[in-house]
């Protein structure tokens, strides 16, 4: 952003000129004082290594077992989509997909739609339909519930663990440690930046 | 005298929802299917219908959220005999065995939340309704807050999946996930459309009309 630019306000549509921002700073919105614009130097860059990062903590908390539960000398080892084929099977298909949109579907289509923004336009050739993919990326985001998820695990276990030893598996570390790359990916973001930079190879 | 503010809409501009965009819009009120030029996203002056549309998804939370809280989420099956379990249940089941921090986050996640973000919009839509320029600022924070806090309330519709996923041990035990647990994913999903659907800037066109 090198020229002020005039803005209205997503939350009250109040018009206002925006000056340019320097270093790590913000725009506020005077009257409603919604963030109109958080400048973050190197965004770009940091999204794109912490989305790579997200794909491979993606990777392992998909392949590696999950929970295993220990009662006597049985043992039931799950994976992240066995409660979700289990709710299908009792016959909840909504809930099933509810589920799995919220906890498997919409954080890997967003690391994927983050990837497939940021790295041909970090080299200089915008990808193919980058408008509609980044759109859907941001229309997606409310939907990726894991640190929720996160949450419901530790209750669980907490929950089971007077009836069986509950042993957390290698996926269950991956996904932890997910839920703060993947906030620190959206944090990094600068959507700004990339709508800038599209236009100017446009 | 105040001074006339400039907005968007009165200067027949149109702020892309999804790129935030300044694009030049049609004369106000008039629906169109125009498009960003930069995202392609629809672009709408203020959110379509936003009051009906959000009053009806509040309306319909709100019944979803009876039979949410009062049919089971869960019933255990061991030995032939079978529990079943709803939320507060389940809350009353951690407060007895000591682990209150549990049944806090429970209760709130699940009752409380809810609850509250039903309330907050339904204020918010009454007071859009009547005009009012009651607080505006803080209206708006409630709006956000509301955005923010309504995904928590999942919490226990995972518990019921991983519940069901892990304790999957034939006739020695299986839980089984109950239709409570549909109804309050369905009232998480409809609350979360009902904010999506509430457009914050109504709040603040009320101040418009009154100045003209």
């Amino acid at each position: 952003m090198n020229a002020p630019i005039l803005m209205a306000c997503h939350e009250c549509d109040l018009l206002q000129t925006i000056q340019p921002l320097m270093g790590k700073a913000s725009a506020k919105c005077y009257r409603c004082e919604a963030v109109l614009h958080r400048r973050k130097p190197g965004s770009l860059e940091r999204t794109l290594a912490f989305t790579l990062a997200g794909l491979i903590l993606f990777a392992l908390a998909v392949s590696f077992p999950f929970l295993s539960f220990k009662i006597g000398a049985q043992i039931q080892q799950t994976t992240l989509i066995t409660g979700v084929k289990v709710l299908f099977e009792q016959g909840l298909a909504g809930l099933a997909t509810v589920v799995l949109l919220t906890t498997i579907l919409a954080p890997m289509l967003q690391l994927l739609g983050l990837l497939y923004v940021l790295l041909p336009l970090k080299l200089g050739r915008p990808a193919y339909k980058l408008p509609l993919v980044f759109r859907w990326t941001h229309t997606l985001q409310p939907w990726s519930m894991m640190e929720v998820f996160m949450l419901g695990i530790l209750v669980s276990m907490v929950k089971l663990m007077k009836m069986a030893q509950i042993i957390p598996g290698i996926s269950v570390y991956a996904f932890l440690a997910l839920i703060f790359v993947l906030a620190a990916a959206s944090a990094s973001l600068d959507p700004h930046a990339v709508w800038e930079r599209w236009e100017n190879h446009r | 005298m105040k001074t006339r503010l400039p907005i968007a809409r009165n200067a027949s501009l149109i702020s892309c929802h999804s790129c935030h965009l300044l694009c030049k819009g049609p004369k106000k009120y008039v629906v169109s299917t125009m498009k960003c030029p930069r995202c392609g996203a629809i672009l709408h002056s203020r959110k379509p219908n936003s009051i009906a549309r959000t009053w009806a998804l509040i309306l319909a939370a709100a019944i979803f959220y009876v039979p949410a809280n009062v049919l089971p989420i869960t019933t255990v099956i061991s030995f032939g005999k079978a529990q079943s379990d709803t939320i507060m249940s389940g809350v009353i089941y951690f407060i007895a065995t000591g682990l209150w921090p549990i049944a806090l986050v429970i209760f709130v996640a699940s009752v409380f939340v809810p609850l509250v973000k039903l309330t907050i919009l339904t204020f918010l839509l009454i007071s859009v309704q009547r005009k009012s320029t009651w607080h505006q600022k803080d209206r708006t924070r409630l709006y956000r807050f509301t955005e923010i806090v309504g995904r928590w309330s999942m919490v226990d519709v995972y518990v019921v999946t991983i519940l069901v996923a892990l304790v999957n041990l034939g006739s020695i035990a299986t839980i089984q996930a109950g239709p409570g647990a549909v109804f309050f994913a369905a009232v998480v999903v409809i609350t979360m459309f009902a904010a999506m659907s509430f457009d914050p800037r109504l709040i603040w066109d009320v101040k418009e009309d009154t100045n003209e």
